[in-house]
């Protein structure tokens, strides 16, 4: 594929975040809410374009002199993915609730996500961390909401963040004690990823933000990739695989946890919090398999997730909050959005033929290979998953009859955003191998980082190398 | 040769695909096609798998080149050093697929044309024959699977389909909670099927059945398993078709699943469905041969549901639930076959029994009509004095007896106050604290919606 030699990468972080300063002098609601999807197509395009550049040419050259941006295998499907979700969500904005968005902090925000995706630095990264936590607190602080759960859980991340940095900048590579401030780090990205006990904040914030930003704070799971730059290529095994544990018991929980749930917005909160839980499960793993199927699920779940939050955005922008004990009967009025809940539902529950399955099907075998037989929490979770999110359709688009007067059908750019989700969930569900490679690879730089940190760390367990592909150990 | 079989073998694979495709595509864009071109569409397309299945039989027989093995290649293929990670999209055409795959195509298109009948100008028209199609596509995929995974997907499809059929009448709540229970026990069995994938990918880094089953055509099979992944995977599979055949302790799902429309009912719970398990059964042959508890404890299993469904089907006041338990009493009486190491005896059985009670159940809307009919033939009353059971028991014996079956062997009831009360109760204290913690910190009450009233009709004027 030809892509004209510009900076695609500069460009795509920095249209939102002039864009984010242009619409804040618009007053008219539908016409900043054009301005903005402008920006974000734009920068939809430069980021395919970077992504593009990338995949043809092995890396994207930062040509403004800005070599603290890079896409490489870790977050080459990321960063495009990002941007595509922004778009959509503008898209899928229904004009009642224009006057609730602020377009200028949710740019702010997407500049934000994107240029944390392009970052490799640590520094950068931990600042674009505490960064991009700001915007939902202004949100809490614009909506009246008490912001004392959101401050404390952000606050103990940010604490935790940058005292873990300090201790790893400060110790030495081969000291006995470095697991201390990896673990400081750990704590904290297990904080902002929503790792049981401390994952409160994040129905928190469900509850008493916008349903869309919270949807676009939570989804794109930013601590993720930080735990891949930060934390995987040099924390130590056993620790890894202790939190894993707790990521595992997360994963259970939340998915039992969303199956009593009276409320969508806390439903999808806890939905999310079992899928993202079963992402950080993979990563820390360590194994080829396992890594590959976190990473895999990582993008399924920011598929699905993001599916099953714009259905249920929609509904909300037209029937109000809804109470999931009583039946509600929409599905003559929207059966496009229920086909897709439903789609969407069962993607992130690992249905065959979905993107989610090959995904769970990797990372329960990779847990499997760590866990012999807690790793089947895996499946017991996917299983809880998929009976919730049939309760939830049969609670939302059945069980009555609903009388409407006017049309509840979704509008043509709702359609065209759900219709480009579901085909994604679909492709790449069917046809997954080109997807799985992208992260195999990932995987292998991923490893092969690792490999480079554990080389020069004498002091670390030999069992690291062990899990390491024999094709690392050779080129040691 | 090889390239008219393969074709011939793509297309009985395909044709339930292109019609799922064609109801859903104009579904999915709100183009009405009418009643008419969906049935002929589902004729067709039936039509075109039989006919091509029948041209294997043929093709296959006189040049001896059944079974047939197709192979659409590698659908995952990842190959870290230490653990090759393969999905093989394989399917095989033998004695035991291509008898169920002929049975599926002739019995769906029975329901198909049956259907278009019964269900014109019903609301739900088109979501029933979509739904049927994908009902369809899921039972030709798990009929002909080579590999666990692809089996997987198909008994994953014919699973959804079940579930939404049995809501099918989806502004009543009763059915639409007894497709949420029916869909509950599949997604619980369903994980042991999982598992079980995962372990005989941990065996042999592939899913084909030829590690379960030996290279041997079935039902001659040898497994290539150690006795300790066989027990594993054969146990784990034997969950799987318990669940998906209603086999106790899973059995209270059937009978409710009869809330859907009579065509479903007959074809998902009286013919296919219902023996997809014993087909599962069947398929593993080997492994219950190499483990002597696993063909014990599916022989317990199977004569236990046999006589539950027998005495619970002798109180049932409606057809369906009669029929229904029926249906159990005779996959029981399969399972407990397939124990016993009679393959084809039990192949036999399933397609009988699916013959028979599909008749039996179409026939159950009309059946005062046809008493009324066969009465008036007779010029008599049918007599009902045969002898009971339950005339031989003390009185209070026969109605603890009869309590137990009206109650279906409380089953249900066990379940529900064994395990799905326990669960919910625990996640909704853990819900009290956390929603109590997150009070504490941030000073305000939790779950604005949670006590939101139902909308009345047409707020969204407001």
């Amino acid at each position: 594929m030809f892509v004209p030699n510009l900076p695609w990468l500069e460009t795509a972080i920095i249209i939102p975040l002039v864009a984010s300063v242009w619409v804040r002098r618009i007053d008219r609601r539908d016409q900043a809410r054009l301005h903005k999807l402008v920006a974000t197509s734009l920068s939809l395009i430069a980021s395919c374009f970077a992504w593009q550049e990338f995949k043809c040419r092995g890396n994207s050259m930062p040509r403004l002199g800005w070599d603290f941006l890079i896409i490489d295998e870790l977050s080459s499907p990321l960063f495009p993915l990002a941007s595509l979700l922004f778009v959509l969500f503008v898209l899928a904005t229904v004009r009642t609730k224009l006057i609730q968005v602020s377009y200028s902090r949710r740019l702010f925000s997407e500049a934000i996500v994107l240029a944390t995706f392009a970052s490799k630095n640590h520094w950068q990264l931990v600042a674009l961390l505490l960064l991009g936590s700001l915007p939902p607190f202004l949100e809490y602080r614009q909506r009246s909401k008490r912001v004392g759960t959101y401050v404390f859980h952000m606050a103990l991340f940010g604490g935790l963040l940058v005292s873990g940095s300090i201790g790893l900048s400060l110790s030495d590579a081969q000291s006995t004690l470095r697991f201390v401030p990896i673990g400081l780090l750990l704590a904290a990205i297990l904080i902002r990823h929503g790792v049981f006990p401390l994952h409160c904040w994040v129905t928190d914030l469900v509850e008493n933000v916008t349903f869309g930003t919270a949807i676009l704070f939570l989804t794109p799971m930013v601590s993720a990739y930080a735990a891949m730059r930060l934390i995987l290529p040099s924390a130590p095994i056993w620790e890894l695989q202790w939190f894993a544990l707790l990521s595992l018991i997360t994963a259970v929980y939340a998915a039992g946890m969303a199956m009593v749930q009276a409320d969508t917005r806390r439903y999808f909160c806890y939905l999310f919090l079992s899928n993202s839980s079963l992402v950080w499960v993979g990563l820390a793993t360590m194994t080829p398999i396992g890594l590959t199927g976190g990473l895999a699920i990582w993008l399924a779940a920011i598929l699905s997730l993001s599916g099953i939050g714009m259905t249920l955005r929609a509904i909300e922008s037209r029937m109000g909050r809804l109470s999931l004990r009583d039946y509600h009967g929409l599905y003559e009025h929207m059966p496009l959005l229920a086909v897709f809940f439903l789609l969407a539902g069962l993607a992130s529950a690992g249905f065959p033929g979905t993107i989610g399955f090959v995904a769970i099907d990797l990372l329960f075998d990779g847990v499997n290979q760590i866990y012999r037989y807690v790793g089947a929490a895996v499946v017991l979770a996917t299983a809880l998953n998929g009976i919730s999110v049939l309760k939830i359709y049969f609670r939302l688009f059945t069980g009555k009859r609903h009388v409407a007067s006017i049309s509840l059908a979704p509008r043509w750019s709702e359609r065209v955003a759900i219709i480009m989700l579901a085909a994604m969930m679909l492709i790449l569900g069917l046809a997954p191998q080109s997807f799985l490679l992208s992260r195999f690879e990932a995987t292998n730089e991923l490893l092969n980082m690792r490999t480079g940190n554990i080389a020069t760390d004498k002091h670390s367990n030999h069992s690291d190398l062990q899990l390491l592909p024999a094709t690392l150990h050779s080129a040691n | 040769m090889e390239s008219t079989t393969f074709s011939l073998g793509s297309i009985v694979l395909l044709a339930p695909v292109v019609l799922f495709i064609a109801i859903a595509v104009p579904l999915l864009f709100s183009l009405r096609v009418s009643e008419v071109w969906v049935t002929k569409f589902t004729k067709i397309a039936i039509s075109i798998g039989l006919i091509s299945l029948i041209a294997i039989i043929v093709v296959g027989s006189s040049r001896a080149s059944l079974p047939l093995i197709l192979s659409f290649g590698n659908w995952v293929d990842l190959q870290p050093s230490q653990s090759h990670f393969q999905f093989r999209l394989e399917f095989v055409f033998d004695v035991l697929s291509i008898t169920f795959g002929l049975l599926t195509l002739v019995l769906c298109g029975v329901i198909g044309t049956f259907a278009a009948n019964y269900l014109h100008r019903e609301p739900g028209f088109h979501r029933f024959f979509l739904l049927f199609a994908m009902f369809l596509m899921g039972m030709i995929v798990a009929t002909f699977a080579a590999t666990i995974e692809s089996l997987f997907l198909g008994w994953e499809l014919v699973g959804l389909s079940s579930a939404l059929l049995v809501a099918f009448f989806h502004e009543r709540v009763a059915p639409v909670e007894n497709g949420l229970r029916v869909w509950s026990v599949y997604r619980i069995s369903d994980a042991a099927f999982l598992v079980a994938a995962v372990a005989l990918h941990g065996a042999s880094t592939q899913g084909e059945f030829v590690n379960l089953t030996g290279s041997e055509s079935w039902p001659s099979g040898e497994s290539g398993l150690t006795l300790g992944q066989a027990s594993f995977v054969g146990l784990m599979l034997i969950i799987a078709a318990a669940g998906k055949s209603a086999l106790i302790p899973f059995s209270g799902w059937l009978p409710r699943a009869m809330e859907g429309p009579t065509p479903s009912s007959a074809v998902f719970y009286g013919a296919l469905s219902v023996h997809l398990g014993a087909y599962l059964l069947l398929r593993i042959e080997s492994v219950l041969d190499q483990v002597w508890w696993l063909s014990a404890l599916l022989v317990m299993l199977g004569l236990g549901t046999t006589v539950f469904a027998t005495i619970a089907g002798r109180v049932q006041s409606d057809i369906k639930s009669a029929l229904a338990l029926a249906s159990l009493t005779q996959v029981g009486l399969i399972a407990t076959e397939i124990g016993f190491g009679f393959r084809y005896l039990a192949l036999a059985h399933i397609v009988g029994h699916a013959f028979l009670r599909t008749l039996q159940l179409l026939r159950a809307p009309s059946l005062l009509r046809d008493f009324h009919g066969w009465e008036h033939a007779i010029g008599t009353r049918i007599s009902n004095s045969a002898q009971r059971l339950e005339a031989f028991l003390p009185s209070s014996v026969s109605t603890a007896v009869y309590r137990w079956a009206i109650e279906r062997g409380y089953l249900d009831r066990l379940i529900d106050s064994g395990i799905v009360r326990p669960f919910i109760g625990f996640f909704q204290r853990c819900d009290i604290v956390e929603r109590s913690w997150i009070e504490f910190l941030s000073g305000q009450t939790q779950g604005e919606s949670d006590q939101a009233q139902l909308p009345f009709e047409g707020i969204e004027e407001l």
